[in-house]
């Protein structure tokens, strides 16, 4: 273990790799430093100066003399340094020592919080970034308690419309530049900069240009206090307020790993989960933007419903619901049935979709494929989230490819029921009216209104993504979890209760409760997940299957880490 | 709107790039300050011109104009007149010569703060601001008056006359 | 070599040694480069493309050459920090963007004599393995980067720049950048991101040590004009021979600038050492002005320490210190070191009884705040701070609590900056507010005490802004 190098932090002795950064050894033995600019994803400008530790180390011999003897547990004594250094972009050094604690770096932080804050509004009762703002939470820690600025304050720009999502108040900013390091260094998009200089120093963008980039939020999520701000968030809710759940991205193959911020069944913000092997801190604004409809009344399907004589839409209880659709599809033979299901769905679900498809010796069950540009950066061109658990838990090897051939069995009268689960065949597999019309049965399953829930004998409420839990295969062939954010709006159940209930309505399956049971089974009977745990996977996800798929921005970042610009 | 630069200045502008054979972006200072020679100021225009030619976005630039008091992003008098106000100068009375000068030269510097440092007079013909030490300590109070350096500056209307 | 005249009134005090300034405001002088070659001029980059390049490096060590900029670093020691087996393009840039207030050597040597740096800089980057240089020089010299490329254009005709220099395979260009007027850019590596393109933001040390990291992350080396210049003359003598000139571990000429409150404010080359503050103002500089006296001297440029006149200081070291008061401090690196201050970039400002402290320390201030980049939190919101109370000060809008915060706030920044601006923006209140408490105390007002202020407002009603 060569590269290991002992390090003293407040008194006791560590060993850390060699090329560790202070910052990130003191963190990682609990010692936390303060800090504003730094980042670990981002270069180290060291502009903050909050992370300014003491360091010590054996002291140089003097010429001629006979270098300070090791005591007995082989530690030189430690010369302390009466400059305080930066933590963020040192790095350790053999019998290097640091204090995180102690008079000086306490007197030094004071000093630093108070010139921070010299210029600062203190507005902070109705800036959005309180609760989750680093200048409150270290004024608490290291500030002063009382104020010695007795200047105006420098003027600067307010309320500014930097983009179409993000908003700026300058007389905020700390000038970390944490921002411009994110557009310039990850997003390629340098739209941000400082102008002017000394205190009159202000964030910017060019006059006529936009921060209108798809990765521009994550500005909002950097800013350590209240300078950047979602416009989608800004006011909606304090942040003490909010429960938080960690969960997936599901707009795409990538899987980003998020944090929902919801209460009372209502989702206010999404910011990305730091997974370096999936997304690093980031994702993309139309992916987190892409919450709001959960949210909408108006469109959920918040009952089951089926069709009366007259074909008007009834409510009705789900277990009527169920018990209709089992009748209804009891007429057919399974080789007059079609299940399309969803690469939205979890494994889990796929799984019970292929236990019912089993139970009915369905013809057919296919998947509907979402494709996109990929952006290079976190973006993949599957806008599926679980493509890959359609292929390795329903076995399709090219999810999609029957679909036309759906449609002309239905045509020709092959097909008589189908059993859309978490699809919108109209809207999003290229079903027409015309293709629907030769059916005799269709039981759609679906979070919302949509045009083939109106075509549908039964609808059965299905809960969206922050409604169920489960697990999903991305891209890479990582297996991560999907966390229940919140109950469905009025009876919707969690897909897998759907098609659990629907095939023991259809007199088959025993009870399955949990998503958790469908996993051990999954692990059981899919080869792929054999042996796989699901307390195992936890909230990063584990690499289950070799894809060699990769992702672009991750790739970066690996290139920057072994250039030792950035930490990673 | 867009920049007319003429030939020649681009021309020098492109030579001047050559200097900085390793990257570009190096040249932004002295491509702003041939435009600037030329235009007189660095407005939008100039910026926005600067930055395509160097392939960058503009902010870039922005970011180094409004770093820098050579850079005008404000049109200045036919004449421009910068005062060193630093302290040996002061002593010297670089104040008292600021004084002077607005007074024969017609400029009303009150309305001047730290976004607008450069007062220009009502006729159009000077404009004035203060400088930080042009590093001519022993010869105070020093000005320069658009790239010619005067030192021990004692007879306003004789060095105005030069520039009338 | 005829005896060499100096024009009328312009004549070096007997106290100089003139090596680099031998040509300024000589008779007959002129910035070519024929005039320069026929005094010997490039004679030494002809024998140092010759030699060994470590053994220049040596010479240069031997002579204990230390950087005339200001930090004084011994410029041999700063060239071998060079990667060793580096593989990377080696740059040097001349730091020609003097902006110290107090200092003005730096413009008498381009505009008189350009080609001495010239040279200089071709020996220095023969020595470092450089193949292109720039001379960083402020904007506010426009006539000398004219003749800078003037002489950079001789220089390649007579085959001292471009590719195979004086017949061997050294290959050199030197190029012109000129500043747009920022302080920061006299900090290496603020002027190194200058040099970039980019907002002169000074870079964290470590990891960026320009001799390792420097323009464009790779070896470079940055050096004072004078200190390049200093270093033909260490090759025309020898690096034994330089050393002997000055005193032990202050060696060589330096070039003081004196100006405020004395009879003749100039430049003179001396021995560094070998002249005393008394020396220099009441000798070289005709003294006070009559019926002045001495009240304080800020020795190397304004952000050195102010020495107060009747302070006593105790220089030297180990059994060997003594108790000297101001006229009789040596001019040295170590000496203005031990008396609390710096020699800094050799610019001294002489302050007599007439002078009000606090106008002093608020023109100070003001040159901080306006010239403070901007980047690290300290500086940034200090500087501007600190002008703020001294702007109240002297429009009697201070209460006498505002010095200890004016104490205070300076103290805060001092240590905690990313580059020396820093201490240089922090030391003139400290040590002001050190020396001359009293004074500053005397213009506040006890009565404002504890009541609000809303500085620019007023002082703006009262023109003061």
């Amino acid at each position: 273990m060569s590269d290991l190098v002992d390090v003293q932090i407040n008194g006791e002795w560590h060993q850390f790799p060699k090329g560790t950064r202070m910052i990130e050894a003191c963190r990682e033995v609990g010692a936390e430093v303060p800090n504003y600019c730094y980042h670990p994803k981002l270069t180290s400008p060291g502009n903050c100066r909050m992370c300014l530790v003491q360091m010590g180390m054996p002291p140089r011999p003097a010429p001629g003399a006979e270098p300070a003897q090791p005591d007995e547990d082989g530690h030189v004594p430690i010369s302390w340094m009466p400059r305080p250094v930066i933590a963020c972009a040192n790095t350790v050094a053999p019998n290097m020592g640091i204090r995180t604690q102690g008079e000086l770096t306490e007197k030094v932080r004071e000093g630093v919080m108070e010139l921070m804050l010299a210029n600062h509004p203190l507005d902070c009762p109705i800036c959005d970034q309180a609760g989750e703002c680093h200048l409150q939470e270290y004024s608490v820690e290291h500030g002063k308690g009382e104020g010695r600025f007795r200047e105006q304050k420098v003027k600067k720009p307010k309320n500014v419309d930097v983009g179409p999502r993000i908003r700026l108040d300058d007389e905020r900013c700390i000038m970390c530049s944490r921002c411009i390091r994110f557009m310039d260094e990850v997003a390629d998009d340098p739209v941000l900069g400082f102008t002017d200089r000394g205190s009159h120093t202000t964030l910017a963008v060019y006059p006529g240009r936009e921060l209108d980039s798809n990765y521009s939020l994550n500005t909002a999520d950097l800013c350590p206090v209240g300078a950047l701000t979602s416009n989608d968030f800004r006011f909606q809710m304090r942040v003490w307020f909010m429960k938080e759940t960690n969960t997936i991205d599901t707009n795409c193959g990538t899987g980003a790993n998020i944090t929902v911020y919801a209460r009372q069944g209502e989702i206010f913000r999404i910011k990305p989960r730091q997974n370096n092997a999936v997304n690093s801190d980031w994702m993309p604004d139309s992916h987190r933007l892409s919450f709001h409809w959960i949210n909408d009344e108006e469109t959920r399907l918040t009952s089951a419903l089926a069709k009366d004589e007259n074909g008007n839409h009834q409510v009705v209880s789900n277990e009527n619901a169920y018990a209709i659709a089992a009748s209804k599809l009891s007429k057919f033979k399974g080789h007059e049935i079609a299940i399309i299901a969803s690469a939205r769905m979890t494994n889990e679900e796929l799984f019970m979709v292929k236990r019912l498809a089993k139970h009915l010796k369905a013809k057919i069950v296919e998947t509907v494929p979402r494709t996109g540009e990929a952006d290079g950066y976190l973006i993949s061109e599957d806008r599926n989230p679980n493509t890959l658990g359609v292929k390795t838990v329903l076995g399709l090897d090219e999810p999609g490819s029957q679909l036309e051939s759906i449609k002309d069995d239905i045509k020709q009268g092959q097909i008589h029921a189908l059993i859309a689960l978490q699809e919108d065949l109209i809207t999003d597999a290229g079903f027409t009216d015309d293709d629907l019309a030769g059916l005799d049965v269709l039981i759609s399953s679906y979070p919302s209104a949509n045009p083939t829930a109106e075509r549908s004998d039964v609808v059965l409420p299905g809960g969206c993504w922050a409604e169920k839990s489960g697990t999903m295969l991305n891209i890479q062939g990582r297996l991560q979890r999907l966390n229940k954010v919140m109950d469905g709006p009025g009876t919707t159940e969690e897909p897998w209760e759907v098609v659990r209930n629907l095939q023991q309505a259809l007199g088959g399956g025993n009870g399955i409760h949990s998503h958790m049971e469908i996993f051990k089974q999954l692990a059981e009977k899919v080869p792929a997940f054999s042996g796989v745990k699901f307390q195992d996977i936890g909230d990063l996800g584990i690499p289950l299957i070799e894809t060699g798929e990769t992702l672009p921005l991750l790739e970066r970042e690996k290139e920057r880490v072994a250039q030792g610009l950035i930490v990673g | 709107m867009s920049l007319e630069v003429p030939a020649d200045l681009e021309k020098e502008i492109d030579e001047r790039i050559t200097h900085y054979p390793v990257s570009k972006r190096s040249a932004v200072l002295p491509v702003l300050h041939l435009l600037q020679h030329h235009f007189r100021y660095v407005n939008e225009e100039v910026i926005e011109w600067a930055a395509a030619k160097l392939e960058l976005e503009p902010i870039k630039v922005l970011e180094v104009v409004s770093f820098y008091p050579g850079f005008r992003q404000e049109a200045p008098g036919k004449y421009h007149i910068r005062v060193c106000r630093t302290l040996s100068c002061a002593m010297a009375g670089s104040y008292e010569l600021m004084e002077s000068l607005c007074e024969k030269a017609g400029i009303d510097r009150s309305g001047v703060d730290h976004h607008n440092p450069i007062a220009v007079s009502a006729d159009g013909t000077y404009s004035i601001e203060f400088a930080e030490c042009l590093a001519s300590c022993g010869t105070g109070p020093v000005c320069m008056v658009e790239d010619d350096f005067y030192e021990s500056v004692d007879d306003v209307d004789a060095l105005l006359a030069k520039y009338a | 070599m005829s005896a060499i005249t100096y024009k009328a009134g312009k004549e070096p005090h007997p106290n100089e040694r003139r090596i680099i300034f031998k040509n300024v405001d000589r008779e007959g002088w002129d910035q070519s480069i024929e005039t320069y070659e026929g005094e010997g001029g490039y004679d030494q980059l002809k024998r140092a493309v010759k030699m060994e390049q470590g053994d220049i490096t040596n010479e240069v060590k031997s002579a204990g050459l230390r950087g005339r900029g200001g930090a004084g670093f011994p410029a041999g020691l700063k060239w071998s920090f060079l990667p060793p087996n580096n593989t990377k393009p080696v740059y040097l840039i001349c730091n020609a963007d003097e902006s110290e207030p107090g200092t003005f050597k730096d413009r008498y040597i381009i505009h008189q004599d350009p080609h001495q740096l010239i040279e200089g800089m071709a020996i220095a980057a023969f020595a470092v393995g450089a193949k292109l240089a720039y001379i960083y020089i402020r904007e506010e010299f426009p006539q000398g980067a004219e003749i800078l490329e003037k002489a950079i254009a001789e220089a390649h005709d007579k085959g001292y720049l471009g590719k195979n220099i004086l017949g061997t395979d050294f290959e050199l260009e030197i190029y012109v950048h000129r500043g747009a007027g920022a302080y920061i850019c006299g900090e290496e590596t603020g002027l190194i991101e200058s040099l970039e393109g980019k907002r002169p933001y000074p870079r964290i040390k470590p990891p960026y040590f320009p001799a390792a990291m420097g323009l464009y992350l790779c070896p470079t080396i940055v050096n004072n004009v004078e200190t390049l210049c200093h270093v033909r003359h260490i090759m025309e003598m020898g690096g034994e021979e330089w050393s002997k000139i000055g005193t032990p571990n202050n060696t060589g000429t330096r070039i003081l600038c004196v100006s405020g409150d004395v009879k003749k404010p100039g430049y003179f080359e001396v021995e560094v050492g070998k002249v005393t503050m008394g020396e220099l103002i009441n000798d070289m500089c005709g003294g006070l002005k009559d019926g002045r006296s001495l009240k304080a001297v800020i020795p190397g440029g304004s952000s050195a320490k102010v020495l107060r006149a009747d302070e006593i200081f105790t220089v030297g070291k180990g059994d060997d210190t003594k108790e000297i008061n101001i006229w009789d401090i040596p001019m040295d690196f170590d000496t203005l070191a031990a008396c609390g201050s710096m020699a800094g970039s050799g610019g001294v400002i002489v302050i007599d009884d007439s002078r009000s402290i606090s106008w002093v320390l608020n023109n100070i201030n003001n040159f901080y705040a306006h010239e403070s980049c901007g980047q690290c939190t300290p500086c940034r919101e200090g500087s501007l701070w600190m002008k703020k109370i001294t702007d109240r000060l002297v429009a009697d809008k201070a209460a006498p609590s505002d010095i200890e915060t004016l104490d205070a706030v300076a103290r805060n920044i001092d240590g905690q900056t990313i580059c020396a601006f820093g201490e240089a923006s922090s030391w003139p209140t400290e040590s002001f507010v050190e020396k001359f408490k009293d004074e500053l105390i005397a213009d506040t007002n006890p009565e404002l005490e504890n009541t609000p202020v809303n500085a620019e407002k007023e002082l703006a009603a009262a023109g003061l802004l």
